[in-house]
């Protein structure tokens, strides 16, 4: 009765599926499934969820799938950190009653959700530009890199414990992103969407298969440490 | 009208739109409160880690010290185009030189100071 009454209330069901699917039906009213992205920051402050109109350019479908079904936050303050954040005693702090959970779907729900975003690719073009070489990097090396040569902790958590708020967590982005994604987003953000938050920092092509290597062997050892 | 010039001019329409200056409250509202605060004073949300804590700019007595020019590339070009802090990034790719001179009139207001004062 409860489950019935949960699918109700949440308006997920096998019938919501069937009739246009859920993508369509639910997800629509915290993510842009159709593109384009935010063009003012006045649209940019109101976004809810990330956009998923480029879904099958950005993220892994397993990944998806699994997270669907149990998510919890990757970025601490939200999408726009401005609307999640409260002046501290010291610092500006999270304002955690500000976020909200994100809905858990059934594995079946889940399964056909990521498989309606991973139609959605409108950016092929910027994903053929980018070619990921193989190799390996030290992690010595590449928290040099990410830390003192470019700065990406600022924004950025590359543990649970380190590193700044305002982005996503970076230690299971290789889990949940597309490797070229993370490269062609590194490279120019903007051409994914005029407003980001993250600057282009005119990277060179070494610093950002670097930097791709270095997330792959965070987010190994992230999926290890669990 | 020919059909060309409608397309002109929704072309550049759409083009104005596009390109739209944002205010510099909204730009530091976006950009720099993350890491200089919600007040400013360099106590943002993601400064509990940094090596280098980020400039405070209700600070009239190190804002004044710094030209508008200087200023200017340190938001173009990063922190270390003017010997700087590489956590403060470049912002010449999301910004235009007009919005940056704009948000730098915005911290003269915040620190009420001008260069030399």
């Amino acid at each position: 009765m409860k489950r019935i009454l949960l699918a109700t209330l949440l308006g997920f069901s096998g019938a919501a599926l069937a009739d246009g699917g859920l993508l369509q039906k639910e997800c629509v009213s915290c993510h842009n499934i159709s593109g384009p992205t935010a063009q003012t920051l006045n649209e940019a402050f109101a976004k809810k969820g990330p956009d998923l109109f480029y879904a099958g350019n950005k993220y892994r479908q397993q990944w998806l799938v699994s997270w669907l079904q149990k998510p919890r936050r990757i970025r601490p303050t939200g999408i726009y950190y401005g609307n999640h954040i409260k002046a501290g005693a010291k610092e500006d702090e999270i304002d955690a009653a500000t976020l909200t959970p994100h809905l858990a779907l059934s594995k079946a729900d889940a399964t056909a959700v990521a498989a309606e975003l991973m139609k959605l690719k409108v950016h092929d073009d910027l994903i053929a530009k980018e070619k990921i070489e193989s190799g390996t990097i030290s992690k010595q090396m590449g928290e040099m890199t990410f830390n003192k040569f470019l700065g990406c902790m600022a924004c950025h958590l590359i543990e649970p414990e380190y590193g700044g708020f305002s982005g996503p967590e970076l230690y299971t982005a290789t889990q949940r992103l597309q490797p070229e994604f993370m490269a062609s987003y590194i490279r120019n953000p903007q051409a994914w969407d005029p407003k980001s938050w993250m600057p282009n920092k005119h990277l060179s092509d070494v610093n950002i298969q670097k930097l791709v290597r270095y997330l792959d062997l965070l987010s190994k050892e992230s999926a290890n440490a669990k | 009208m020919p059909n060309r010039y409608w397309l002109v001019i929704l072309l550049t329409a759409l083009s104005l739109q596009a390109h739209a200056k944002e205010s510099a409250a909204d730009n530091y509202k976006a950009y720099c409160v993350q890491c200089h605060g919600l007040q400013g004073n360099g106590n943002g949300v993601n400064i509990r880690d940094m090596s280098v804590v980020p400039r405070d700019h209700t600070d009239a007595k190190s804002m004044s010290g710094r030209s508008d020019e200087t200023i200017f590339k340190a938001i173009k070009e990063g922190g270390p185009a003017i010997d700087k802090s590489i956590l403060m990034p470049p912002w010449g790719g999301t910004l235009s030189d007009e919005e940056i001179t704009d948000l730098v009139q915005h911290l003269r207001m915040l620190c009420k100071c001008k260069f030399g004062s």
